[in-house]
């Protein structure tokens, strides 16, 4: 098998040189809490309930590049596709944590949990109070009365916004946590995979999927989706897609909606905007309206082409913590 | 076959296990590819290799500060779930070791005990989800029941146990972890941390065969 191409220096170092390359990006805003792969804001305000999120690397912009002002205070940076040690996540915690308790905000998956929690436990021995919010947005993954086997995808980009928001604004950690659960349950995603990323440490692809074939609900590490299928058009998978979404929740006439299309790497801004026309068809069918539309790229699974669809119901007081400015590497609102 | 190891025997046996994970990260990222997503070679020679510096880093160590050393390094440069479960293996099982001068056939199997029992509860899984719990848990009962016959033979039928159990989880599905979205392509394959208990477990053995 050929390695993929990629421009890199010793492969077993890119998360060192990345996290080293995104501090800098951030122009003093955000600063590397010393000997650990973690970046915090420089400037989190005393007395802010504090928010740290983190994840696998290679995934970027997410998780480290969603921290500034109204998003996250840190992160910690686990290898790629890989959770981040307990001791990255309790160096990140306490670095970020400013006297009224940290919310953990991540993806569900096993690794991360795992970390997470022993952190937490560390955290707890230090006196620092810790609560949880796992990301379960990937309708693939089990069904809904299995909702903790589900994974966290793209819907992470909308819970990092809107809890940033809230955690700017509230002063009790007991607030914040209850946003992010009302947030958590109306956010529902599907992926599509075109073609696999690579392990830049092994050059290997994560999956294996034939020329002409796609995978709808793949998971963004090359987890089996709900079916493969020879490629199609963007009408075909997008109803699909946008059907499994609308079904899960259910999403009904009246709700307004936040619409994330995300790019997983590879795939072109022309063919996410086409799936977007055929999304907004069907929602206008469906009376579903759109508060705000999302398209780009955020996170990324390496050089893996496809996209993802996600969809958050808001309500009055998720729409105020969607609409709030914010600012930092991977995403800004003015 | 040695009865019992004291701190620096101990210290000797887990450089060899490391040593055959090290030697074993190809093995362990064909495994990984098969049902998860390539990583888990890599990650535990990340946390071996430090786990390797930690040993050699000790003065005068009893057994279970080696052991404990090797499950603080593996915890925090390992990542993932493996670092996770292996470190909590390898910290939790050297707990109930402390104060004691030698590792001999019981220590051998409290050691696997504990461990199991803090794995399975930090990561909410049990037997039979094609884990690495699949090869943990049989070494701890082989263990347990050779016991009173010394380290040498608690080892031999614990590796002995755990290649079985690694072998026992190709049929398995897998419910939990990455692995558990492939449903029926799970099938057929050996689980890669199940393999990776193996590949420890069998190079204690053998170091201690040929000590």
């Amino acid at each position: 098998m050929t390695r993929a191409k990629k421009i890199l220096n010793d492969p077993r170092r890119v998360v060192e040189e990345m996290v080293e390359g995104l501090e800098l990006a951030n122009d003093g805003r955000v600063v590397r809490v010393p000997g650990h792969a973690a970046l915090v804001r420089r400037d989190i305000p005393g007395g802010k309930v504090a928010l740290l999120i983190g994840g696998g690397s290679g995934h970027e912009p997410l998780f480290h590049g969603f921290i500034g002002h109204n998003l996250a205070d840190g992160a910690a940076c686990g290898q790629v596709f890989a959770a981040p040690a307990p001791d990255i996540i309790h160096a990140a915690a306490r670095a970020v944590h400013r006297g009224r308790g940290i919310l953990f905000l991540y993806g569900n998956y096993a690794g991360d949990n795992m970390n997470f929690d022993i952190a937490a436990d560390l955290l707890g021995d230090d006196g620092i109070e810790v609560r949880t919010v796992r990301v379960r947005d990937d309708v693939a993954a089990a069904p809904p009365e299995r909702v903790h086997d589900r994974r966290g995808i793209a819907g992470d980009i909308l819970m990092i916004k809107i809890v940033g928001g809230a955690a700017a604004v509230h002063e009790s950690l007991d607030e914040v946590e209850r946003i992010a659960r009302k947030a958590e349950a109306n956010v529902r995603t599907i992926g599509v995979a075109v073609t696999a990323g690579s392990l830049p440490e092994t050059g290997r692809p994560t999956f294996v999927l034939a020329d002409d074939e796609i995978e709808v609900g793949m998971g963004a590490h090359g987890e089996a989706g709900v079916r493969r299928q020879k490629i199609t058009t963007a009408d075909a998978v997008a109803d699909q897609m946008v059907g499994a979404l609308l079904a899960d929740l259910p999403f009904a006439r009246g709700d307004e909606i936040a619409l994330v299309i995300n790019n997983f790497g590879a795939t072109t801004m022309m063919e996410m905007l086409i799936v977007n026309r055929r999304v907004r068809q069907i929602l206008a069918g469906a009376g579903i309206g759109v508060h705000r539309t999302h398209i780009g790229t955020w996170l990324t699974v390496q050089e893996m082409a496809g996209f993802s669809i996600t969809f958050m119901r808001l309500d009055d007081e998720l729409r105020r913590f969607l609409d709030m400015p914010c600012d930092s590497f991977g995403f800004q609102r003015m | 076959m040695k009865g019992a190891l004291d701190g620096e025997g101990t210290r000797a046996l887990l450089q060899a296990a490391a040593a055959a994970i090290l030697s074993g990260v190809d093995r362990l990222t064909e495994a990984d590819m098969a049902t998860g997503d390539g990583d888990h070679g890599i990650g535990m020679r990340r946390g071996f290799e430090a786990a390797v510096a930690a040993l050699s880093g000790l003065e005068a160590p009893s057994p279970a500060l080696a052991l404990k050393a090797v499950g603080t390094a593996v915890m925090a440069s390992t990542g993932g779930a493996a670092g996770a479960v292996f470190g909590t293996w390898f910290r939790a099982g050297a707990r109930p070791l402390e104060g004691q001068g030698t590792l001999d056939g019981a220590g051998l199997a409290t050691f696997l005990e504990t461990g199991l029992e803090a794995v399975c509860r930090r990561g909410g899984a049990a037997e039979g989800q094609k884990t690495m719990i699949d090869a943990l848990a049989p070494a701890a009962r082989a263990a347990r029941a050779a016991a009173g016959a010394g380290l040498g033979p608690a080892l031999a039928a614990a590796a002995a146990a755990a290649g079985a159990g690694a072998e026992a989880t190709r049929a398995m599905l897998a419910t939990t972890g990455k692995a558990r979205s492939l449903g029926e392509r799970s099938r057929g394959h050996i689980d890669p941390g199940a393999l990776s208990v193996t590949l420890i477990l069998g190079a204690m053995r053998d170091h201690l065969g040929a000590g």
